[in-house]
């Protein structure tokens, strides 16, 4: 008994040393880039925001006006992004167990990118009355599908006994969603503009506005996977044995499917692909801080945050004024990262 | 103390039939065995009041059917040790056995302070303390058997299903498994129903024996009305001598068919 508070206590560590490493990279972020104020007062010039505080910080109005619209939503849209690609990842990983799965590799993005295709082909200007935005929905949807397609596929073809299969049907799938997406595109040329700038993403022109469309998909999906931590740990000895133990395994992973892949299609719609920080970050904590669900789904939230906070640095200063795609970035640190994953895999396994 | 009744139960996986019309009642603080060849029908039996699969007739816990309660509240009477259960390589001992206070957990829960103190007590009571906090991956068959058994404890359920529980353990680690389940039936007084391959083993530690061919119960009573020669030789297909030990334990010896060269 008391052996067992004390473990948790030692590992609840993390969760403060995670809020410090989100809480660097946030300033990190707002400091670095071009036109702002000098790094050293991005501090007092954020505190000014808060009710109530006013510090004479020397800034110019400009420079105040760069760090708060452009930097800022820039870099609270890539923790939001980041910590939904990464807690999305991590519970795909825990309802599938499978630990070679993320956002991407399930077909969730592509799936997610013909469904906003459709849309947009449809005539979104038609729709522009909506009350609500159709773009995400659809998004939504079409994410959904692909998902669902890919695991109905990988379970026929025994997944349970090889995790390749699920990953070959989520490369199958992307595969298709991506050639009805090149067909109609190639059939409604007009709008193909339209189109690839939703897939290469807009977080180098974030404003408030985006942040404020996928903010409440983002808090949504997040609490319920979070709310399901302890019951993926449940289902790790597998589907028959979760069931002996009371759990109702389809219903889990209905609704964790359902919860990460909404989250995932609405953050996709506004920051484009990026891929591999689905499954770098869960890594990384399972690293960190051992493979129970209960601490990698809020240890990925934070660290997810703050990993693509940092990994979007790189983009603002290499090729500045011209920006590299943050996806290019992930994709450098992640694809070593998942050929590392293997490896050990492959390790273990003998 | 909890009773435990099958009612012409069958299970079918498509058109082969697996179970068919298997009725007997396990007393309250009984340890049935069901024994018979592979494919016999004993693991789809027990699947069945574990709630795995679908089966027609009734399994009956103290007379309620067991099909009308919530798959927590099933989980609660009754526990289920498959035949090779999932032991993910990096999980703690510890995690694993709180696996089984799931049925007393909430959808959206946590584990309470009275949880977690069973747990400690199981983890106790079966002198895994020192395993406590080692990854699953790291410990011998024996000592995970005896953490399957763990967790089957914590879920503190009075029907205990056994599929197979010595299978992949040497002779001194099944008779300390099946010690271990004895010794915890008659301390709890759990209802036992286990499917073993031994028949020596399932004949010396359970009460009775249900004899399974083809989805069909062919005998069922004490180890020494079952256990015969001749019965063994007829579903088996095997040679074998059967002695029967002064304290009443029956011991099957198989015997060679081919001579010695």
């Amino acid at each position: 008994m008391l052996a067992e508070q004390v473990r948790d206590s030692e590992r609840s560590w993390w969760v403060p040393v995670a809020c410090i490493m989100l809480a660097v990279a946030f300033l990190f972020g707002a400091m670095v880039g071009p036109a702002g104020p000098a790094w050293w007062r991005v501090p007092a010039e954020l505190l000014n925001h808060l009710p109530f505080i006013h510090i004479k910080t020397g800034a110019t109005e400009l420079q105040s006006t760069v760090l708060w619209q452009i930097r800022m939503p820039r870099v609270v849209l890539a923790g939001i992004v980041g910590s939904m690609l990464s807690i999305a990842g991590a519970s795909y990983q825990g309802v599938f167990r499978n630990p070679l799965v993320d956002p991407y590799l399930l077909g969730v993005a592509a799936g997610a990118g013909l469904g906003a295709t459709v849309i947009i082909v449809a005539g979104r200007a038609s729709s522009s009355s909506w009350p609500v935005d159709p773009l995400p929905i659809a998004a939504f949807v079409g994410g959904l599908i692909a998902v669902m397609i890919t695991y109905s596929v990988g379970a026929a073809f025994g997944a349970a006994k090889s995790s390749a299969t699920l990953v070959l049907a989520g490369v199958a799938v992307t595969s298709l969603a991506t050639a009805i997406q090149t067909f109609m595109l190639q059939r409604n040329t007009d709008v193909v503009r339209q189109v690839y700038s939703w897939i290469l993403g807009r977080l180098s022109t974030a404003t408030w506005h985006d942040v404020r469309l996928v903010l409440p998909y983002v808090v949504v999906s997040t609490g319920v996977l979070l709310w399901h931590r302890r019951l993926l740990d449940v289902l790790r000895v597998g589907d028959d044995e979760a069931q002996s133990l009371g759990a109702r395994v389809d219903r889990i992973r209905l609704t964790v499917v359902i919860a990460a892949t909404l989250g995932t299609a609405a953050v996709v719609s506004v920051s484009g692909l990026i891929g591999f920080v689905g499954i770098v970050v869960p890594h990384l904590v399972r690293l960190l801080a051992g493979s129970s669900y209960r601490r990698i789904l809020p240890l990925t939230v934070l660290l997810g945050a703050a990993f693509l906070i940092v990994a979007d640095i790189p983009g603002r200063i290499l090729s500045d004024p011209a920006e590299t795609p943050i996806g290019v970035v992930t994709a450098f640190l992640g694809a070593p990262f998942f050929i590392i994953v293997l490896r050990s895999r492959q390790g273990a396994s003998r | 103390m909890t009773s435990l009744a099958f009612v012409d139960v069958s299970v079918k996986y498509g058109s082969s039939i697996a179970v068919q019309g298997f009725t007997d009642t396990v007393r309250p603080g009984e340890w049935l065995c069901l024994i018979g060849p592979n494919g016999a029908g004993k693991s789809s039996l027990l699947r069945s009041a574990a709630g795995l699969v679908k089966h027609e007739g009734g399994i009956l816990v103290d007379g309620s059917p067991l099909h009308l309660r919530t798959s927590r509240r099933r989980a609660a009477l009754v526990a289920h040790v498959p035949q090779s259960p999932a032991m993910p390589d990096d999980m703690t001992a510890t995690e694993y056995v709180l696996l089984g206070r799931n049925p007393y957990v909430g959808y959206f829960g946590n584990e309470s302070k009275h949880d977690r103190m069973m747990v400690a007590r199981v983890i106790e009571r079966l002198d895994l303390e020192e395993f406590a906090e080692r990854r699953l991956g790291t410990l011998s068959g024996g000592e995970r058997q005896r953490l399957v058994i763990a967790r089957a404890l914590a879920q503190e359920a009075p029907i205990m299903l056994l599929d197979e529980p010595t299978s992949a353990l040497d002779i001194g680690h099944q008779q300390q498994a099946l010690e271990l389940v004895d010794s915890l039936r008659r301390e709890h007084g759990f209802t036992v129903v286990s499917a073993m391959h031994d028949l020596t083993l399932a004949g010396l530690y359970s009460d009775r024996l249900a004899l399974l061919h083809q989805g069909h119960c062919v005998a069922t009573g004490p180890a020494e009305q079952v256990l015969k020669a001749e019965t063994l030789s007829e579903f088996y297909g095997v040679s074998v001598t059967v002695l029967h030990e002064p304290d009443g334990t029956v011991v099957v010896v198989p015997r060679r068919t081919v001579p010695l060269a």
